[in-house]
C-alpha cells in the first residue's frame, strides 16, 4: 500500500510536470501549426535561468523572471526567425526550431558549462510534506503539483474567460476573420509562442531542482513529450493533460518494480532456462524497460488509437 | 498504340556527360589525393553519400521528414557485422556482399516498423520517427547480446574467400568497394525517381488528397518508398561496419538521425543531387571541422539556421539559380556583387569567430591562463584589445555586407525580369 500510494503522487507529480511542458507545446502546434522542436530547450533554458536568477536574488523572484526571459527568447525567435519562414510551409518550420534546439544546447554549455550546475530546491521548501505509511512525502514535489495545477487553472481561465482568451480561441480558427476585425494575428501568434515557451520556461524553474540540471536535460525529456502529445492527440489540451499523467504515472511505476516476465511466469511454475526461445527479452527486468514504456505506449497508440486518447483528428 | 514522334536522341547526352563525370571523379580522387587522411574522408564520404540520398528519398522526394533515419543504417550496420563474423566463422559468403545483407536487414526491419511509421504524414510522421529512432536507441542498451553493448560489436574485414587477390586489408581497396556501391547505389536511386513509384511518391509529397481520389492508397505509396529508402541506408550502414570493422549504439542515436537531417537539408532536398553535396559537407565537417574548433555544432547550427531562412532549397538550390543565370549569359553582371559580398562575409565570419573562439577559450580553457592562439594571432581572451577588434570586425563587416547585399538584391531584381522578358520573347518567336 505504501509503495502503491507513494508511487502514485511521485508518477502524478512527474505527470504535472510533463504536462507542463506538453501544454505550451500543444498550445504552439494547434495554434500555427508549429511543431516546436525546440520545446525542451525551452525547458532546460527556463532551469538555467532560474539557477542564475536564484543565485543573485533568489528562489521565489526567480519563479517568475525566468520564465519571463524566456518568454522574450521565444517571442524574439518567433518575431525574427519562424515568422521569415512561415511562407515556405511546415517543414522549414519544424527544422528551423530543430535548428535552434542545436546552438541553445551549445550556448548553454559555452555559458553555464559542460556539467550539471549546482541548482538546489530552496531551504524553506527543503523537507517532508507529510509522512504516510512511515514514508517521507518530500514538500518540494507537493509544491510541484501546486504550481502546475494553479497554472492549468490560469491558462484555462485565460483561454475561456478573458478578452485575450477569447481572440487566441479564435484566431486559431478564423485568422483572417480576427485580422479584419481589427487584431493583430501575428502579434497574437507571437504572445502565444512566448507564452508556450514561458510554460516550458516555468516547468524548468521548477524542475531543473527537482532533477538534475545539465546540457543534456532538454534530449532526456525532448522525446517524452512528443510522445505525450501524439499519445493525447495532436493539439487536444484535454488530451495532452490525461497522456501526461498516464505517462507520468506508468514511468514511476515501472522504474519501481523490480520483476520480470521471467519471474512471473515461474511463480505460474513454468520451468524456463536460458535456452528458452525469447529468453532475453524474459529476463528483463521492468525497471530497465521502463525508458523505452512511452514509446512502445506510442506506437501501440498509433496502431490501435492513431488519433490519439482525445483527439479528433487524423492527420 | 503507335507513337507519332520520332525519337532522335537514342540516349540523353547530358546525362551521360554527368554520370560518366561522376565515375571518373570517383575514380581519380584517391589518386588525386594519396594521404591516408585524405582516403579515410574519402571513403566516409562514399558511405555518407549514399545514406544521404536514402534518406532525401523519404525528405525530397516524399516529403516525409524523418527523424529516425539512423534506425535503417545503424540496423545495417549491425546485421552486417554479425554476418561478417559469421563469414570469419565459417559461412560462405564474400565480403563484398556483406553490404548488401546490410541492405536486406535494414528492409526487413522497415517492413515491421515502417508499417507503423507511415500510418500518418507531415508532422505526426515527424514525431512517430522520433519516438520510433528513441525506442531503439534505448533497446540497443536493453539487448547487449545482438548490440555489445557500451563496447560495441567489432569484426575483421580481411576474411573468407579472397577473390581475385583483393583482402580489402588496405583501405584503398575498401574505397573501391564502397565507390562502385556508391555509384551504383546513386544509379539505382536516380532510377527509382523515374519508376511509377517513384513519381507516385511525388504526388503524395504534393496533393496526397487528390492521390487518394485517384485511387492510391498514399499510406502504402509512403510505406513502399520508406521501405526501398531503409534498404540502400542499410547498404551504407553494411559499408559503414566494413570501414570501421566496429559498431557501437551510437549507430542508432537521435543525433545521428539528426545529421542525416541536417545535411541532407543543407546540400538542397528539392534536387537529386543536393544531398550529394550535404554527405561531403557532412564528413568535412564531423573530420576536419571539428577538429579545428570546438564550437563547431554551433557554428553549424547557426549556418543551418540561416540556410533554412534565406535559402530552403540549400546549396544546390543556389547553385541551380546562378546555372539559370549563366545560361542566359547574365553571370558576368553578378561578379562584382558576388566578390562584394564574399569580402564582406568573411569579414564578418573572422570577426564572429574570434568573439565565439574567445568566449569557448573562457569556459573550457581558462585553466591554461586568458593567451590563445586563433589563426596565426594570438589573442588574449581577457584583454580589452582583442575583444574590442573582433566586435570592430565583426561590425563593420556586418554593416558592409549589408550595403552589398541589398545592391545585390537590386542586381538579382533586375536579372531576373530579363530572364523572364528574355524567355517570353523566346516563347513569342
Amino acid at each position: 500500500m505504501e509503495f502503491y500510494t507513494i508511487s502514485l503522487l511521485n508518477g502524478i507529480s512527474y505527470g504535472l510536470l510533463l504536462f507542463m511542458l506538453s501544454s505550451g507545446l500543444t498550445l504552439i502546434f494547434s495554434m500555427m501549426g508549429v511543431l516546436n522542436f525546440a520545446h525542451a530547450s525551452f525547458y532546460m533554458l527556463g532551469a538555467y535561468f532560474a539557477y542564475t536568477v536564484t543565485a543573485t536574488i533568489g528562489f521565489w523572484p526567480a519563479l517568475l523572471i525566468a520564465p519571463a526571459l524566456v518568454c522574450l527568447v521565444g517571442a524574439a525567435f518567433e518575431r525574427y526567425c519562424l515568422r521569415r519562414v512561415h511562407k515556405f510551409g511546415h517543414v522549414p518550420e519544424l527544422l528551423i526550431t530543430f535548428g535552434l534546439s542545436y546552438i541553445i544546447v551549445e550556448l548553454v554549455q559555452l555559458v553555464w558549462g559542460r556539467s550539471s550546475v549546482d541548482y538546489r530546491v530552496p531551504v524553506a521548501l527543503d523537507g517532508p510534506l507529510f509522512t504516510l505509511f512511515g514514508t517521507q512525502f518530500p514538500m518540494y514535489r507537493g509544491f510541484m503539483m501546486l504550481v502546475a495545477v494553479l497554472m492549468l487553472i490560469s491558462i484555462w481561465l485565460l483561454l475561456t474567460r478573458t478578452r485575450i482568451g477569447l481572440v487566441i480561441q479564435a484566431a486559431l480558427t478564423h485568422p483572417e476573420m480576427v485580422e479584419s476585425l481589427g487584431h493583430n494575428v501575428p502579434r497574437v501568434l507571437m504572445l502565444v509562442f512566448g507564452g508556450g515557451c514561458a510554460l516550458a520556461g516555468l516547468a524548468g524553474v521548477i524542475g531543473g531542482n527537482a532533477f538534475v540540471t545539465e546540457p543534456t536535460m532538454a534530449l532526456s525529456v525532448g522525446g517524452v513529450i512528443f510522445v505525450v502529445v501524439v499519445v493525447g492527440g495532436m493539439g487536444s489540451l484535454a488530451g495532452a493533460f490525461v497522456a501526461s499523467l498516464l505517462i507520468g504515472v506508468i514511468q514511476t511505476f515501472a522504474v519501481a518494480i523490480d520483476a520480470s516476465m521471467l519471474s512471473a511466469l515461474q511463480i505460474l511454475g513454468l520451468k524456463l532456462t536460458p535456452s528458452t526461445f525469447g529468453y532475453e527479452l524474459l529476463k528483463l527486468k521492468l525497471s530497465q524497460v521502463a525508458p523505452i514504456l512511452p514509446y512502445l505506449f506510442l506506437v501501440l497508440i498509433l496502431i490501435f488509437r492513431p488519433k490519439g486518447l482525445l483527439g479528433t483528428r487524423e492527420g | 498504340m503507335n507513337t507519332k514522334y520520332y525519337e532522335f536522341k537514342p540516349f540523353n547526352l547530358g546525362r551521360v556527360l554527368i554520370w560518366s563525370l561522376f565515375a571518373i571523379v570517383l575514380f581519380v580522387s584517391p589518386l588525386v589525393f594519396t594521404s591516408s587522411l585524405a582516403q579515410t574522408i574519402l571513403t566516409q564520404m562514399g558511405i555518407a553519400i549514399i545514406v544521404c540520398l536514402s534518406y532525401n528519398m523519404l525528405l525530397g522526394q516524399g516529403g516525409m521528414l524523418s527523424f529516425g533515419h539512423a534506425v535503417y543504417s545503424g540496423m545495417g550496420s549491425f546485421l552486417a557485422i554479425h554476418t561478417l563474423n559469421r563469414v570469419t566463422g565459417g559461412m560462405p559468403l564474400p565480403v563484398s556482399l556483406i553490404p548488401v545483407v546490410g541492405g536486406f536487414g535494414a528492409m526487413l526491419v522497415a517492413v515491421l516498423l515502417g508499417w507503423v511509421t507511415t500510418k500518418k504524414s507531415g508532422t505526426p510522421f515527424a514525431m512517430i520517427t522520433l519516438g520510433i529512432g528513441e525506442l531503439v536507441w534505448a533497446m540497443s542498451l536493453m539487448f547487449p547480446d545482438f548490440f555489445g553493448g557500451e563496447g560495441g560489436v567489432s569484426g575483421n574485414r580481411v576474411t573468407g574467400s579472397k577473390a581475385f587477390g583483393i583482402t580489402y586489408g588496405p583501405q584503398i581497396q575498401l574505397y573501391y568497394l564502397i565507390a562502385i556501391y556508391t555509384f551504383v547505389c546513386t544509379a539505382l536511386m536516380f532510377a527509382f525517381t523515374r519508376t511509377p513509384l517513384g513519381r507516385m511518391l511525388n504526388a503524395v509529397r504534393d496533393n496526397p488528397e487528390r492521390v487518394e481520389f485517384v485511387g492510391y492508397d498514399t499510406q502504402k505509396v509512403r510505406y513502399f518508398a520508406f521501405i526501398v529508402a531503409a534498404f540502400f541506408a542499410g547498404i551504407s550502414g553494411g559499408l559503414a561496419a566494413l570501414n570501421f570493422e566496429i559498431v557501437t549504439s551510437e549507430v542508432v542515436s537521435g543525433g545521428r538521425s539528426g545529421a542525416y537531417l541536417l545535411f541532407t537539408f543543407l546540400g538542397g532536398a528539392t534536387f537529386f543531387f543536393g544531398p550529394i553535396i550535404g554527405a561531403v559537407l557532412m564528413v568535412l565537417a564531423f573530420v576536419l571541422l571539428s577538429e579545428i574548433t570546438k564550437a563547431w555544432l554551433l557554428y553549424l547550427g547557426l549556418v543551418f539556421m540561416i540556410m533554412v531562412m534565406f535559402a530552403p532549397g540549400g546549396v544546390a538550390s543556389l547553385i541551380m539559380m546562378n546555372v539559370r543565370v549563366a545560361a542566359f549569359g547574365l553571370l558576368r553582371k553578378l561578379w562584382v556583387s558576388y566578390l562584394g559580398l564574399a569580402l564582406t562575409g568573411l569579414l564578418v565570419l573572422l570577426g564572429a569567430s574570434v568573439v565565439i573562439e574567445m568566449v569557448y577559450h573562457l569556459q573550457l580553457n581558462s585553466a591554461m591562463g586568458s593567451e590563445m592562439k586563433f589563426l596565426g594571432m594570438t589573442l588574449d581572451a581577457k584583454g580589452g584589445s582583442s575583444w574590442f577588434g573582433a566586435l570592430f570586425v565583426m561590425l563593420t563587416g556586418m554593416g558592409l555586407f549589408e550595403v552589398c547585399r541589398r545592391q545585390f538584391v537590386v542586381k538579382w531584381g533586375e536579372i531576373q525580369t530579363e530572364i523572364e522578358r528574355e524567355t517570353k520573347r523566346r516563347e513569342a518567336l
